[in-house]
């Protein structure tokens, strides 16, 4: 540990006279530079894309796991009766905060996106539906169906765990997605960053086989080489972050109607989870150049 | 050949390159304070016999010993050790082109992580010693050929190291010029430092035994031999 920190602590320092060493490439830097912005530009989304999707995972679960319906098949001349009968069981059950019938407004709404405007629900056979809100623990939902079947025949309690679990599953995988793709991401800046530094270091063999020859040892030749490409993967990751960032302020702001693909962005202190990003892309450029840096020396005597 | 205390010391060592044996049972052994020539036709191994000196080769067979300690069980940190104990001038002197010369010079201080601060009295000294004071802030290519090798020559001996091994320094240079190094390599022996110089430049090492007691090496048929008085 004590190791690990002299060695971050070295390379925040740097040593200007080892900086100088090695001469200043020019496509290799530009394509470190270039791939940690576009990767950090591209994790900003993947964060963004993995955090509402857990905050909306979060929600839907929450949300539905705290209301279920109660539907009414009855005859038309019964329905009201069996609804206060409903009503009248539900207030004397435990865990049920409120409970309370749809009006006819709010069930023809309920099917307006099928059936049109200005259905005559009051002359249609449809069921009473009741909402029901919980409190905590919640109710006994077994127990209550067993009430219902004996004193409302015609009702059936939906709990919403048949539509509710996939939603949640669904929101679930979507931020496992995010996750995986933000390692995708890492594991390409990985791939480019060594690709970048194995050329450096190919470009600058005459540079190591000098060095070598006055007596450095690899750690000095690998040093000089991976600080400089932690930083150039810092510097560009934190501009790549920096643009991702604007371009996620500037998304559709969450709205009822815009469902998922609105609410894509950051909340709160969310907004503070970007900033690993450039960090992480050092660590990486890190342990890329100085295994590439490692391999190519031990070919050398 | 060996015995006593030696720095560099080669015993019936062999190297292979490309399926052929360009060296054979070679023993040596570099007593402190001695200065040597080796001399051979082009293609002869002396390259090879040097860099097997330095450990940048590794026997085929034998052993290959840099002050008291076998190369083969050295790491690569202990033969990074080695070399700031010797200096090396290359027949294809190579510098960091993107650095000054006196930055160049330096390079053997800066890798061992002495400050430049300390010893810029030393560095002007030196620069001035092979007569580049006045080249100390230009890039190695736009150094002559006589100039690069009395930069090299700087690099090798900046670290003040207990042998200079050097392949045909004055390769490059005229007659005026070799006589020049050469007194720079001679002065250095004096100073106790143990010099090798590779060359088949026989006017030179005829020069040199003028200069100083120095015992002539020829590599002939992979094999490494006294040379004649004649030399």
């Amino acid at each position: 540990m004590r190791r690990a920190l002299s060695e971050i602590a070295a390379l925040l320092v740097g040593d200007p006279q080892a900086d100088r060493l090695v001469p200043p490439t020019g496509f290799t830097a530009r394509l470190t530079l270039i791939t940690s912005g576009i990767m950090a530009f591209l994790a900003v989304f993947a964060l963004a894309l993995s955090l509402a999707a857990g905050r909306l995972a979060e929600r839907w679960g929450e949300e539905l796991s705290r209301s279920a319906t109660l539907r009414i098949s009855a005859p038309a001349e019964q329905m009201d009766e069996q609804t206060e009968a409903a009503l009248r069981v539900l207030e004397t059950t435990a865990g049920v905060a409120r409970a309370r019938a749809l009006s006819e407004d709010e069930q023809r709404a309920l099917l307006e996106p099928w059936f049109g405007p200005d259905i005559p629900v009051e002359t249609l056979p449809i069921p009473q539906l009741i909402e029901i809100i919980e409190d905590e623990p919640g109710y006994d939902a077994d127990g209550l169906r067993l009430r219902l079947q004996a004193e409302v025949p015609g009702a059936v309690l939906d709990d919403h765990t048949r539509w509710r679990r996939p939603l949640v599953e669904a929101a679930s995988k979507l931020r496992v997605l995010g996750w995986l793709s933000i390692g995708l991401i890492f594991t390409a800046m990985a791939a480019m960053i060594t690709l970048a530094a194995n050329a450096a270091l190919a470009a600058n063999a005459q540079v190591i086989a000098v060095l070598r020859l006055v007596g450095a040892r690899d750690s000095y030749i690998a040093k000089a080489f991976v600080r400089r490409f932690t930083l150039r993967a810092l510097s560009g990751a934190a501009l790549g972050m920096v643009a991702g960032l604007v371009a996620v302020w500037f998304l559709p702001a969450a709205q009822e109607a815009g469902g998922f693909l609105s609410g894509l962005g950051y909340a709160g202190a969310g907004w503070l989870w970007p900033l690993i990003i450039p960090p992480l892309a050092a660590v990486v450029a890190f342990a890329a150049t100085r295994i590439a840096a490692r391999k190519t020396l031990k070919g050398l005597r | 050949m060996a015995g006593g205390r030696t720095v560099i010391e080669l015993d019936n060592v062999a190297y292979s390159y490309g399926g052929g044996e360009l060296l054979s049972g070679i023993s040596f052994a570099m007593q402190p304070g001695s200065f040597h020539f080796l001399t051979g036709p082009s293609g002869s191994g002396k390259t090879t016999f040097l860099k097997l000196c330095y450990g940048a080769l590794v026997p085929t067979s034998g052993q290959v010993r840099l002050f008291d300690r076998d190369v083969r069980t050295m790491s690569r940190d202990d033969v990074a050790m080695a070399r700031r104990r010797i200096g090396v001038v290359h027949q294809d002197v190579q510098f960091l082109d993107h650095l000054p010369v006196a930055d160049n010079v330096a390079l053997p201080l800066t890798v061992s992580g002495r400050s430049h601060i300390d010893e810029l009295a030393n560095l002007r000294e030196l620069l001035g010693w092979v007569g580049l004071k006045a080249r100390a802030d230009a890039l190695p290519p736009e150094l002559s050929g006589g100039e690069r090798q009395r930069a090299a020559l700087a690099r090798a001996v900046i670290m003040s190291p207990d042998v200079i091994l050097a392949d045909e320094p004055t390769g490059n240079v005229d007659w005026e010029m070799s006589q020049r190094l050469l007194k720079l390599l001679v002065e250095l022996n004096r100073m106790g430092k143990t010099v090798m110089i590779a060359s088949h430049d026989l006017g030179l090492i005829r020069a040199a035994k003028t200069q100083v007691q120095a015992r002539v090496l020829r590599i002939a048929n992979r094999q490494l031999h006294l040379a004649g008085a004649d030399l």
